[in-house]
């Protein structure tokens, strides 16, 4: 407040960003759009409601927790709203509302707000409780097929098959139609080109670092070549398919549970990569996104203690020093 | 009437004020692992409460002849053979909850509560206030695992009272088997993380109903209610113990 009449004494910052919580949250949900568009146009109406329940589910959760337990109101950040889409995209769009809204309640009252709200929450509370409900619920992996027709409301699994990670060589998709995301899967998952739009909005605004999402995909790409001889299909398939995507952009990136500094993305993102392609490969799961961005969230403060980031210009001899003392 | 008084007060404060579960936060390993059903819960605390008031009593008029530098494996003696009474007399009489209970039964030997008490009550008291300290103990675990598994059972499984027939059948009772109440329970309320979840949420619960009659949250009353007292080197500070030590005692 340079500009002000009177002289100003108050301390520093005196020039602040124009960037709030609200407006990088205002981000993601823009680019969340081209995904939820894409998952109104493969499941029909029902994604579109589905979506609607579960974003108000958790503003008003965050609401009513946040007043019952006299602290101030924080639904204006839009946080909550994020983690509403994200749980509707990581459900099928068969599933009965009320489950939705429990893994809603879990994923606001108990990740989130029980640890203090937004920025202390541990994990990612959309991954949270997306596990809460995938461990609870048979639902959560009855995928429901493109094609149902959009007024399909019903949310009758008239339709249902396989994920393509648990599918067989005959019943899967061409590759193109894997990128659109005309495939069985979670709401949000599917069309892959709509999250690569998104993803290429949070990079243009600034509002994510490529590192984690680059390394993580990377880290599967490769250990899914390796695994397959160099079959390049077979890992294109693998990283078309589950929720690969959408968890390395949306998720995995969550400001709060991954590192900040430039070596403990690279760290996260590797140990993501790594976790998921062994839950694929040799697990008795057939997808482990979710369970490896858990992990590492779990991990994250481990490896900022690994990676804090040298004040510049502090000499390398004198830490050694230092602990040679102690 | 003092004496009298006493009695009752050593009985009511295992129930709630020092509920072994939820206040002293022993015991925490069947709780978790048992509190999947209200029928394991229930034989789980009558199991327990049973060998808790036996060794109790057992041990307290044992007290002035156990030497104190093997009294842990003296201890272990005479609750290892309660534990065994018990554990025959629910083979003979309620094998399904031998069943349910596995391996649960023969380990209330190593039952936190049990040996904390042997330690910090009963190995100092007389032989009455052992006894309904004993009681106060047991009831307040009963109690504890019995809510734990009421909340856990009816969400995670969705059912209530679920094979209670092979408890009343005791009595004789085996038309009731229990509700089921609904379809599509939340599956992970009956797991590991479920279990720990509750436990914290209902612990939370019993620090605030606590905090509203004005007593401090989950502590100790001085050193002589810590089960670890006599191998704890820290200094008695104004009737607690420094709290680094508290906190290893609630593991």
């Amino acid at each position: 407040m340079i500009n002000g009449k009177k002289l100003n004494v108050s301390i520093s910052p005196h020039l602040r960003s124009s960037v709030t919580t609200r407006s990088i949250m205002l981000d993601v949900i823009i680019a969340l759009c081209p995904a939820l568009i894409a998952s109104g146009v493969i499941f029909g109406l029902r994604a579109l409601i589905l979506t609607a329940v579960s974003v108000a589910a958790c503003v008003i959760f965050e609401y009513a927790f946040r007043k019952f337990s006299h602290r101030s109101n924080t639904i204006g950040d839009l946080s909550a709203v994020v983690t509403g889409i994200l749980i509707a995209f990581n459900c099928p769009s068969s599933i009965p509302f009320w489950m939705v809204i429990v893994g809603d309640a879990f994923a606001i009252i108990i990740a989130k707000q029980c640890f203090g709200g937004i920025g202390q929450n541990f994990v990612n509370p959309a991954i949270a409780g997306r596990i809460f409900m995938l461990l609870s619920f048979k639902q959560m992996t009855q995928w429901t097929q493109p094609g149902a027709g959009f007024m399909n409301l019903a949310g009758v699994q008239a339709i249902t098959g396989a994920t393509p990670l648990a599918a067989s060589a005959e019943e899967l998709p061409s590759l193109w139609e894997m990128f659109i995301g005309m495939r069985g899967g979670c709401l949000g998952e599917t069309c892959i080109a709509a999250l690569l739009i998104g993803f290429i909005y949070l990079l243009i605004k600034k509002v994510i670092s490529p590192v984690i999402p680059c390394f993580y995909i990377g880290t599967v790409a490769v250990i899914m070549l390796i695994y397959g001889k160099g079959d390049l299909t077979f890992t294109a398939y693998q990283l078309l398919s589950g929720g690969l995507v959408l968890g390395a952009v949306f998720m995995a990136t969550d400001y709060t549970t991954s590192p900040i500094s430039r070596k403990g993305k690279i760290i996260y993102a590797i140990g993501c990569g790594l976790l998921t392609s062994l839950i694929r490969l040799f697990g008795s799961l057939p997808e482990g996104v979710s369970y490896s961005i858990i992990l590492m969230n779990i991990f994250t403060p481990l490896i900022e203690r690994f990676t804090t980031p040298k004040p510049f210009g502090t000499p390398k001899k004198e830490k050694k020093q230092k602990e040679a003392e102690a | 009437m003092a004496e009298k008084k006493s009695l009752g007060k050593e009985f009511s404060k295992g129930l709630i004020s020092e509920n072994p579960v939820l206040r002293l936060v022993l015991g925490t390993c069947p709780t978790l692992a048992v509190s999947v059903s209200v029928t394991n819960a229930i034989g789980m605390g009558i199991a327990a409460t049973i060998v808790l008031i036996c060794s109790n009593v057992v041990i307290s008029a044992l007290r002035k002849v156990i030497p104190s530098k093997i009294r842990i494996p003296a201890y272990i003696v005479v609750i290892a053979s309660f534990v065994t009474i018990v554990q025959m007399l629910v083979k003979a009489f309620v094998p399904a909850l031998n069943d349910a209970l596995g391996v649960y039964l023969p380990l209330i030997v190593v039952n936190c509560i049990i040996l904390g008490r042997a330690e910090a009550f009963a190995g100092k008291n007389p032989v009455a206030a052992s006894f309904f300290d004993g009681l106060g103990m047991g009831i307040g675990f009963t109690f504890a695992l019995i809510v734990m598994a009421t909340v856990r059972e009816i969400i995670g499984s969705g059912t209530f009272l679920e094979g209670i027939d092979s408890l009343t059948a005791l009595f004789g009772v085996t038309s009731f088997t229990g509700f089921t109440l609904f379809e599509n329970p939340i599956g992970v309320i009956v797991m590991a993380p479920g279990g720990f979840l509750v436990f914290g949420l209902v612990m939370a619960l019993a620090n605030k109903i606590a905090e509203g009659r004005g007593k401090p949250k989950a502590e100790l009353k001085g050193c002589d209610a810590c089960p670890m007292a006599s191998a704890c080197g820290a200094a008695c500070v104004g009737g607690s113990c420094e709290s680094s030590e508290k906190e290893e005692q609630a593991v």
